[in-house]
């Protein structure tokens, strides 16, 4: 159980860092992207590390979500977390549709679906009128938590996030260490096993793309409160590329992979935006160093040294 | 005017025929991407990137070498083969052995940096392409008028198309191809060089995206947006036809390329997603694809 130990401690060691970043002179805007960025991946990598199935449509849920949250919170004057809530219920009923279509295949029919069926969700994201086209929606308040707290303070916002995310992060922990997510894994590892078993896996399949997709939309809701934004950018299929990569780098199918991913992607997009389109290239390239000679990601790569 | 279906013909015609060249374009990708996929077992992600690049080189042999279109219908499928050549060799080919999901990712990472160099280089706005002088001009058919050109499209696709069917199903190279595909064991127990075949076949495949490329130059703004724009299509109507065989991309191809005309006429809303429309019909009705055998 030493491992299990390790786990334990960086665990709390994150959340002490998490809580004291404002206070050592980090930049709280960046790690609240940071923290939407890691949620969203850590929900992506619920279906890729833990079913084995590549989902090349999440930014579906995130965009539509973003939309979503922004729209109820600036048009209907919801609360934000109200708002967060309603995005993430589009996002896992998006889910359900979306799932329940793409298990009918497997391996890289079930990413070609996702991914064509998240097309459909962009080219209805730029026609429909409350996500108005290529402006998208701007100026979203942050508006009072629960009615009560005023979001508009950086701090009290970045208080909100992390919680947001420790919550969402600690759900999709127990998702994976539950009975529901043994059978998950027994079916990435051998389908037809789980099947002869008695399972029935298209409806553990769609679950498990329920949840991912509900828990993207938290991130993605999130995102346009702290942004105060939601537009074309969040639903676009580079999106679903680049959580993606996120995992891939960090290591698919560990906890904190996509965590790590995600910041490091997250910093290095800070550091190349001045370099305008090579961001494109450089991520590319990233993806096949990756694919080619780093296919365990940071995470798998250090947990496989551990074990020697 | 006549009309048609309560449309006037020469719109409904014009719509048609504009479907039949975006269907042209539809088979002769999708018929890559199902060679590529028999032999390989890879989704190649940067098949529109690469049939972008046949566009772009044939601009720029025109714009800097002053090679026009027909060396260029030549000259471009030759230089995208070799390229993809290169991409086989050094990349996709370590990946054979894992899960397929990898060469859908490298390729994926592949096509970002092709875009991207061609965005840093000529920017986003596309760059105009003349049609060849033979091939300029247009007959008036009496109910509507066909340009030159896109008719030309439409047969050298055809022809492209049914030359690969041919050399796939009816000859000894294609015989290899198939036999490999069904047990690569056996076929290189035989004495026949699997990995040299599987090469060739993603070389030929990639340049017909180039060859693709060439013939789209004209008739679209060569643009580097041009791939990603296709390909998601593209990909959708590889799961609507499954796969299966050579003929069935080309059918599903040309086919949805006419549905997505004929929307545009009576629908033009649902033009840009009527492909995923019928792709959800599909896959609820028979989800291994039209031409696609069940369990692949």
């Amino acid at each position: 159980m030493g491992a299990n130990k390790i786990r334990k401690a960086l665990i709390a060691l994150g959340i002490l860092l998490l809580l004291l970043a404002p206070f050592i002179g980090i930049y709280p805007v960046f790690v609240m992207k940071l923290l939407c960025f890691a949620l969203f991946a850590c929900a992506f990598n619920l279906m890729l590390g833990y079913v084995g199935l590549l989902s090349f449509g999440h930014a579906a849920f995130f965009g539509m979500a973003a939309y979503v949250t922004g729209h109820s919170v600036k048009v209907w004057g919801l609360t934000p977390e109200v708002g967060i809530i309603a995005g993430a219920l589009v996002a896992a009923v998006l889910g359900l549709v979306i799932g329940s279509l793409a298990t009918r295949r497997q391996g890289i029919y079930f990413a070609m679906i996702t991914l064509a069926l998240a097309q459909m969700v962009y080219f209805f994201s730029i026609q429909a009128p409350f996500t108005h086209g290529e402006d998208g929606i701007q100026g979203i308040p942050r508006g009072f938590l629960l009615g009560l707290v005023d979001l508009s303070d950086t701090l009290n916002m970045y208080y909100f996030v992390v919680g947001v995310f420790l919550f969402g992060f600690l759900v999709i922990y127990r998702t994976i260490n539950s009975p529901f997510g043994q059978v998950l894994k027994a079916i990435r590892e051998n389908e037809n096993r789980v099947i002869s078993l008695g399972y029935r896996v298209t409806h553990y399949k769609i679950a498990a793309f329920v949840i991912s997709a509900a828990f993207t939309g938290v991130a993605g809701g999130t995102k346009a409160i702290v942004f105060q934004a939601a537009t074309l950018t969040d639903v676009h299929w580079q999106m679903s590329g680049e959580v993606v990569l996120m995992t891939l780098v960090g290591g698919v199918g560990t906890i904190f992979g996509p965590v790590i991913g995600a910041g490091l992607l997250v910093v290095l997009q800070n550091y190349l935006a001045s370099v305008g389109s090579w961001v494109t290239v450089i991520t590319g390239v990233i993806f096949v160093v990756c694919v080619l000679a780093f296919r365990r990601g940071i995470v798998g790569e250090i947990a496989e040294r551990l074990k020697r | 005017m006549q009309e048609l279906l309560g449309v006037p013909a020469a719109v409904l015609f014009g719509q048609l025929l504009l479907g039949l060249i975006n269907g042209s374009f539809y088979a002769l990708l999708s018929l890559g991407l199902a060679v590529i996929f028999g032999m390989l077992n890879v989704i190649n992600f940067a098949h529109g990137a690469l049939y972008m690049t046949g566009a772009f080189v044939a601009w720029m042999l025109l714009n800097y070498l002053g090679i026009g279109y027909w060396p260029a219908l030549v000259l471009v499928p030759i230089a995208v083969g070799a390229l993809g050549v290169l991409m086989e060799k050094t990349m996709l080919s370590r990946l054979y052995k894992l899960d397929h999901l990898y060469g859908l990712l490298l390729t994926f990472g592949l096509a970002l940096i092709i875009e991207g160099l061609f965005r840093n280089g000529y920017g986003v706005s596309g760059q105009p392409y003349p049609i060849p002088d033979i091939l300029s001009g247009g007959y008036n058919l009496g109910f509507m008028f066909l340009p030159i050109y896109r008719g030309w499209v439409i047969i050298a696709s055809l022809i492209i198309c049914f030359g690969t069917w041919f050399l796939v199903e009816r000859t000894r190279f294609g015989a290899y191809l198939r036999a490999a595909v069904e047990n690569q064991q056996l076929v290189r127990a035989f004495g026949i060089n699997v990995p040299l075949l599987m090469t060739m076949a993603f070389g030929f495949a990639v340049a017909l995206a180039g060859v693709a490329g060439v013939l789209a130059a004209p008739i679209y703004q060569v643009s580097p947006l041009m791939g990603q724009q296709v390909i998601i299509v593209v990909f959708a109507i590889v799961v609507i036809g499954g796969l299966g065989s050579i003929m069935g991309s080309i059918i599903t191809g040309l086919g949805v390329g006419i549905i997505e005309g004929l929307t545009k006429t009576f629908y033009p809303e649902g033009s840009a997603v009527v492909v995923f429309v019928l792709m959800a019909i599909v896959l609820v009705l028979r989800p291994h694809g039209l031409f696609g055998r069940p369990r692949t």
